[in-house]
């Protein structure tokens, strides 16, 4: 296709501008990393003057950071691999079986996703504290609450995203394992499972992206001893002044496992992500 | 693989015992049911019971007097809602506010979402070197951790030590007064416009390259391909694209709370910031419901009404 004069032009700004949009955070999150603490109560500067690694070992201490982290990857690795399993189970269902209240089951799924979170947050959080009351059962401020709220938010995603890989997965496979002697549950497993994993590896990915990222049910839910990273991070900025060099280098080491778990798997993400959405 | 699919019309031709088929037959009846199980309760307890309580919550006066105990709640008729929609009273005047700065919110967020990744996606239609790296470097903002990018924005604009100041020569807040808006706004739009360019972008591949090339032979330039081909080929992605963002943008709570900390100026109080601040800094759940419920009525009628009308756009197109 030929182009007019200004679209390479406008190709170069355009594209240019966003870059430097999307760059420059980046650059400061990296770079104030590497200052020390007196660098950044100053103005700003482009080039740090004293590089320093410091604050990587500092931010340990400020505050109990690890315990944070800890929490973080219990619960959203926990997520991840519960909603996965549950969704592969709802995936094969939808995939294989014709059966009643099908595209209702379909529909209901699909559309939790659009309420606000702020609807079921409050009643949500009542319902915890009541059935531990009731039951003994805690789940308000435990890791527990906060596994199986987040995993129902990459659910609905994770069914109709998995649904869609194995509907591509032809039928005939599964089938002839189950000639072969094996029941449905057997074909799901070493069948459908292996031949999905691509897209099981993304489901994933996507859940414990959602949970990672959490942060108004996380400031609610939790307490000192299963506070995660999101609402962890907002403690370096005390009364009488803010870490900010901390800041940066905590919001640097809580970004690296995602971004390059999402790096690393974008392909599979990506088209999930689209065939979930534009479908 | 192969002996198994070489296997399967002998065994089908033998057939099963009957009675034993029949019970089979039941077995696979329940086992969707079953395999949905799991799922099917999760979404109740975390969704749907929670949906329905707050429902009733929101015609109780749930104050911090009555958390404990749900039933001690004395029951409070249509007063909660009442109360918010007296749009002369105190309450009800910053919920209207708050709605308006949603609203404006919304609007500007999602059209600049929309607006950048629908050029960047076009494009970048077109190979050229570093293309790859380019595309890589746009998913960053999506694939951080939000917490995380929203602390670095609220670094960048800190009055004295920030690089905004710096940047425009200028000694202005930008975290509370009329600024603040503004500083969310850009966050947002920061954050989400790699969504608007990852879904535009897979529109874009579905789009026949025999389109264009019949175009071009028929002497279409690239302004008039991309308003006969491109545009209208994008119509039922933009359509889902600007649903989901505006959902999103609506309900927004992690970007103002990030950025503001738990007392959002009031120039950027978000509706979900004006809830969550009845709710859990007065304690008065009751009230906080009922706003819920009628963010949600309004969300749902504000959806059903543009599922309505793009899809009689659809139909009349076809």
């Amino acid at each position: 296709m030929s182009e007019p004069r200004w679209v390479p032009w406008a190709r170069r700004f355009v594209l240019g501008f966003l870059a430097l949009f999307t760059l420059i955070p980046l650059y400061v999150m990296i770079s104030s990393s590497l200052k020390p603490l007196g660098d950044v109560q100053g103005d700003w500067a482009w080039v740090p003057t004293t590089l320093t690694i410091q604050p990587f070992f500092d931010i340990w201490e400020t505050i109990p950071l690890a315990e944070y982290f800890v929490n973080s990857l219990v619960i959203s690795g926990s997520a991840a691999i519960l909603s996965v399993v549950i969704a592969i189970f709802a995936a094969y269902a939808l995939s294989r079986f014709r059966f009643r209240g099908k595209n209702f089951f379909k529909m209901t799924v699909l559309s939790t996703q659009m309420f606000p979170g702020i609807l079921f947050l409050l009643p949500l959080f009542l319902i915890f504290v009541n059935i531990g009351n009731a039951t003994g059962i805690v789940l308000y401020g435990s890791r527990f609450g906060l596994i199986i709220t987040y995993l129902t938010f990459s659910l609905p995603f994770a069914i109709w995203m998995l649904a869609g890989y194995i509907d591509s997965i032809p039928k005939e496979l599964d089938e002839a394992a189950m000639v072969d002697g094996t029941g449905p549950f057997g074909a799901l497993i070493r069948v459908v499972v292996p031949a999905a994993m691509p897209g099981i590896v993304a489901v994933g990915i996507y859940s414990f992206m959602t949970a990672w990222g959490e942060v108004l049910f996380a400031s609610v839910m939790t307490d000192s001893g299963t506070r995660t990273l999101a609402v962890g991070l907002q403690e370096y900025s005390t009364q009488v002044q803010v870490y900010w060099n901390q800041v940066m280098a905590a919001s640097l080491i809580v970004s690296v496992p995602v971004v390059a778990g999402f790096l690393l798997l974008q392909r599979y993400l990506v088209a999930g992500l689209t065939a979930g959405a534009v479908k | 693989m192969p002996t198994a699919l070489d296997d399967a019309p002998a065994v089908k031709a033998a057939g099963a015992p009957k009675p034993q088929r029949a019970r089979r037959n039941r077995r696979r009846v329940a086992l969707p049911y079953l395999l949905l199980l799991p799922a099917i309760l999760l979404e109740l307890l975390v969704h749907l019971i929670p949906m329905i309580a707050g429902l009733v919550m929101s015609f109780f006066k749930l104050t911090q007097f009555a958390i404990r105990d749900f039933s001690s709640a004395p029951a409070a008729g249509l007063d909660n809602y009442k109360f918010v929609l007296d749009f002369d009273a105190a309450a009800g005047k910053s919920l209207l506010g708050s709605f308006w700065i949603t609203v404006l919110y919304t609007v500007l967020s999602v059209g600049f979402c929309w607006l950048f990744g629908t050029s960047a996606a076009v494009l970048m239609q077109k190979n050229f070197r570093g293309r790859g790296l380019l595309r890589t470097l746009f998913l960053v903002p999506y694939a951080l951790p939000m917490y995380a990018a929203v602390i670095t924005w609220s670094f960048m604009f800190q009055k004295d030590t920030g690089l905004v100041n710096d940047l425009l020569g200028t000694d202005s807040f930008w975290l509370i007064g009329d600024n603040s808006f503004w500083s969310l706004v850009v966050v947002s739009v920061w954050r989400n416009w790699p969504f608007a360019f990852l879904i535009v972008m897979a529109g874009l591949q579905n789009i026949p390259g025999e389109l264009y090339e019949a175009a071009a032979i028929d002497g279409a330039g690239w302004w008039r391909q991309f308003q006969a081909i491109t545009q209208p080929m994008l119509r039922p992605v933009n359509q889902v694209l600007l649903l989901v963002l505006f959902l999103w943008t609506f309900n927004d709570f992690n970007t103002p709370y990030v950025l503001f900390g738990a007392s959002a100026p009031k120039e950027a109080s978000l509706i979900s910031i004006h809830i969550y601040q009845s709710s859990f800094v007065t304690w008065n759940f009751g009230l906080g419901s009922a706003m819920s419920v009628l963010l949600l009525l309004f969300l749902l009628i504000v959806s059903t009404v543009y599922l309505g009308l793009t899809a009689r756009r659809r139909n009349a197109v076809v």
